[in-house]
């Protein structure tokens, strides 16, 4: 009877930020789908209160069927046999709900079968999935593959697939091998073209692979041969009714259990090559990417939610020396901490669809018509915004999913250590969130230019430009503190132009960026509604104020030279 | 193959939630306090419903139901859900109808949709809880009835083969159509409403609910017709008034009373088998279970 939706009002009031009507507006190419699909709105309040009704769909199945299910599908977990995966029943029964309620191919247009909805809604979906299972979330969120196939392949392959998978099949995408994990130049599956039948195939060994016995495949592989970069490499859309994909084995993992993760064989598989040649990685799977960082920022800011609810639930219950432990100091610190981190992760993850939103649907709209100069600036500026954003939020969330995690188990103490308790599944399950889709790491690479740049400093000034209400005006003064520190330490980092130092640095940097941007998206939406972000704004901005100065110690507080004590001794 | 499917269904107070002011002072049911919900067991119904038009396509579902205007909601329910029409029936004169002149509006309505292959509705209703509408609409239409059903498994022109669920087991008949079955809450829960019925059918509304001032999306409702659900009252489904309503219902109720659940004498058993084995012997002998 629980809702996910509704029991969490944050949703509806990212729902209802301002710049969504402009979003809806241009996805919905003003409403003109209405003359050709009995199901598509009217206009913006009747978009709006779409989204908001189906998303009471989600939070219902997610509340009723899906978390119920996830301890189930957590212990038991897929299985192979024969070169088949067959999940577990339960997330099977997952699967057939959201199918039921065609929930499948929500991003699409209408014509491929689809929902188009906004990725602010799709991403609240997917938020509301990861708390009841995120596990499940891995498999669901695959859809998204389809969003390359809309963007790269022909119009015949569109036409074949997308529908298919808004029916309920499932996607993968196949990356990662043995010898090619963060660094994807050096795939080695090969695709091998056959002139005679004019018919690509594809021999090797994909590892890693998240729901490997998907029924549409995306598949990243060598056609060049004798290349060994990233320009050798072509994407290929491989269907499961063709044949030549096993199932070798599905890894036995920490967490998210209920997903498979296979090592695939493909011998001879038939696939067909997806936009142009060579393109790849260096274009498609860049896409690819991003979209999938979405979607695991979606996942942490979901295990961070329950996380939050197990704790607060336990703390309240649970009494120690003669009160319940939510009223030691000790405790409730954490608890508001956590919450500060939930909304935090969760107002950067709607504010980077705003802007994802913004540069697709134009981009998108590029396609069909020529841009006036001032969207086309608009695309400009939201793209670069939107490349900025998804690696600091992925990147922020998930390190938040994991702390908040492991802040659960040590509110429910010795209890929290015991499989019979859901904290212990989040724990293992938030693990991942920081290592997949690239690890922090990697996400820090992809940031670190965004503070050189100052992408993230302008969008500093333009937070400090909004107004906002007396009372929150001490913690605006304290963001601004913070943004001139931040500052400061780009300034040091950079001075010396030594790659290495500023490699050293780097998430330092980047994190104090994040706290910055995270607190005025805070304050932004206290000032909103005070009522449900003004706690959270007070303890975020206070934690990151003293993250910002530690950073700024530590990097003040030594020198260049220092680096050398860290680095590793290496012996012939 | 196809069927012409008619849902009884009903909009009752939610009572499996029931807080503090559920009840009214003098025992009845506080119908403001409790969120009207689609009946849990007409959803069981509705889903069998949707199985059957799962395996023939071109399978039509009407949902009907007798209540207030806001009953219309359970209409729009089925329709979210892959049901093809809605009748509400609605009239004051229907007001205070006990099971018998509720099955006698049913039937009349049930007469004026005309074709019909099967009816299917849930057992009983959680408010209360009697289980007599269904039979009672069957024995007026003068058509077989199959009560207690887990599942319909198996229909053709002629007869349905339904699975009954019955206190000691499980029994499996066959009936002819035109039957009436009767659904338990064991049978397969009801899928979740459609994304895309919903957005088509959200502004389906009544005559009676389109009487506001500032209508939204006016137009729609001349350019699709589906919009408009049907509204019947007493003299559309050719009902005589005597048998509707208050006037049509013997039943009196005498006295509410509130009752309070507590055990009256308790015992306490160890973990021990020989104990357990000599409750059970016990509660066999004086026919608590068994």
């Amino acid at each position: 009877m629980a809702n996910f939706y509704t029991d969490t009002p944050q949703f509806r009031h990212y729902l209802n930020h301002p710049l969504m009507k402009r979003i809806v507006e241009l996805k919905e190419r003003n409403y003109t789908d209405k003359h050709t699909y009995d199901y598509a709105p009217m206009d913006f309040e009747d978009a709006m209160d779409s989204y908001d009704k189906i998303l009471e769909v989600v939070g219902e199945i997610c509340g009723d069927i899906i978390e119920p299910n996830a301890e189930t599908v957590d212990h038991s977990g897929p299985t192979v046999a024969d070169g088949r995966v067959t999940y577990a029943s339960p997330t099977q029964e997952n699967l057939d709900a959201l199918n039921k309620a065609e929930l499948m191919g929500m991003a699409f247009p209408r014509r491929f079968g689809g929902l188009n909805f906004p990725m602010v809604p799709y991403m609240i979906s997917a938020d509301i999935v990861s708390r009841a299972d995120a596990s499940f979330q891995n498999i669901w969120m695959l859809q998204d593959c389809g969003e390359t196939i809309y963007e790269f392949a022909s119009d015949e392959q569109k036409n074949e697939y997308l529908p298919r998978v808004a029916r309920g099949e499932t996607m993968s995408m196949d990356l990662t091998e043995p010898d090619a994990g963060s660094d994807l130049q050096a795939v080695m599956l090969k695709a091998s073209y056959n002139e005679k039948e004019g018919q690509w195939y594809l021999n090797g060994v994909k590892r890693f692979i998240t729901n490997g016995d998907a029924d549409i495949h995306l598949v990243l592989a060598r056609s060049e041969e004798g290349t060994k970069d990233a320009r050798g490499l072509s994407m290929y859309v491989y269907d499961k009714n063709s044949g030549g994909v096993t199932v070798r084995r599905i890894e036995n993992k920490m967490g998210i259990k209920g997903a498979p993760t296979c090592e695939l064989v493909f011998k001879n598989a038939k696939a067909e090559l997806v936009g142009s040649r060579r393109m790849g990685l260096i274009k498609y799977v860049m896409s690819l990417m991003n979209g999938a960082r979405l979607g695991i920022m979606a996942q942490s800011v979901g295990i961070s939610e329950a996380a939050c609810r197990e704790a607060y639930d336990y703390a309240l219950e649970r009494r120690q020396f003669g009160k319940a432990i939510i009223e030691m100091p000790p405790v409730f610190e954490m608890l508001a901490n956590m919450r500060a981190k939930t909304d935090a992760s969760r107002a950067i993850l709607y504010e980077t669809c705003r802007f994802v939103d913004m540069y697709k649907i134009l981009e998108d709209i590029s396609r069909e018509r020529k841009l006036t100069p001032e969207e086309r600036d608009e695309m400009k500026y939201y793209s670069r915004l939107a490349d900025a954003f998804t690696p600091l939020g992925k990147g922020m969330t998930s390190e938040y999913a994991n702390q908040n995690a492991y802040d659960a188990i040590q509110i429910h103490g010795g209890s929290g250590y015991m499989k019979d308790y859901k904290c212990e599944r989040l724990y293992r399950d938030a693990r991942i969130t920081n290592i997949y889709e690239g690890t922090t790491q990697l996400q820090v690479v992809a940031a670190i230019r965004h503070v050189t740049t100052g992408t993230y400093l302008n969008r500093i000034r333009e937070y400090e430009a909004m107004p906002v209400l007396p009372e929150l005006e001490p913690l605006k003064r304290t963001l601004s503190k913070m943004a001139q520190m931040y500052e400061k330490l780009a300034e040091i980092v950079t001075a010396p132009k030594d790659e290495e130092y500023l490699d050293f640095h780097a998430r330092r940097l980047v994190e104090s960026a994040g706290h910055v941007i995270m607190g005025h998206l805070l304050l932004q939406d206290a000032n909103k509604e005070p009522e449900m972000f003004r706690r959270s704004a007070e303890v975020y901005i206070h934690y990151g104020q003293v993250e910002v100065v530690k950073n700024y110690n530590f990097v003040t507080k030594s020198r260049i030279e220092d680096l050398g004590y860290y680095k590793p001794v290496l012996s012939e | 193959m196809t069927f012409n499917i008619i849902v009884l269904a009903k909009q009752v107070p939610d009572t499996r939630n029931v807080g503090k002011d559920a009840m009214k002072a003098d025992g009845t049911v506080n119908r403001g306090a409790l969120p009207a919900i689609f009946n849990p067991e007409d959803l069981n119904a509705l889903e069998q419903a949707l199985g059957i038009k799962d395996q023939y396509p071109g399978t039509k579902i009407t949902v009907l139901t007798m209540g207030p205007a806001r009953a219309a909601e359970i209409l729009r329910e089925g329709l979210f859900r892959g049901a093809d029409d809605g009748v509400l029936l609605t009239d004051r004169a229907f007001a205070g109808a006990d099971t018998l002149a509720t099955s006698y509006a049913l039937a009349m309505a049930v007469k004026k949709i005309g074709d019909f292959d099967i009816i299917i509705s849930g057992r009983q209703a959680i408010d209360g809880d009697t289980a007599q509408v269904g039979p009672q609409v069957a024995e007026k239409l003068g058509i077989p009835q199959v009560t207690y059903a887990e599942a319909i498994e198996s229909i053709d022109r002629k007869r349905a083969r339904v699975k009954r669920r019955l206190e000691n087991g499980v029994e499996v008949v066959e009936s002819p159509l035109p039957l009436l079955v009767t659904v338990n809450g064991s049978a397969r829960t009801c899928r979740p409403r459609n994304a895309k019925f919903l957005q088509k059918y959200k502004h389906a509304k009544t005559v009676t609910e389109r009487q506001v001032e500032n209508l939204d999306y006016i137009d729609l409702y001349s350019s699709r017709p589906y919009l408009n659900l049907t509204e019947w009252s007493v003299a559309d489904v050719n009902a005589d008034p005597v048998q509707c309503g208050l006037s049509g219902s013997p039943t009196k109720v005498k006295k509410i009373e509130n009752v309070v659940f507590q055990a009256k004498e308790s015992k306490r058993l160890t973990d021990d088998d020989t104990e357990l084995e000599d409750l059970i012997k016990e509660l066999i002998a004086n026919h608590t279970i068994g």
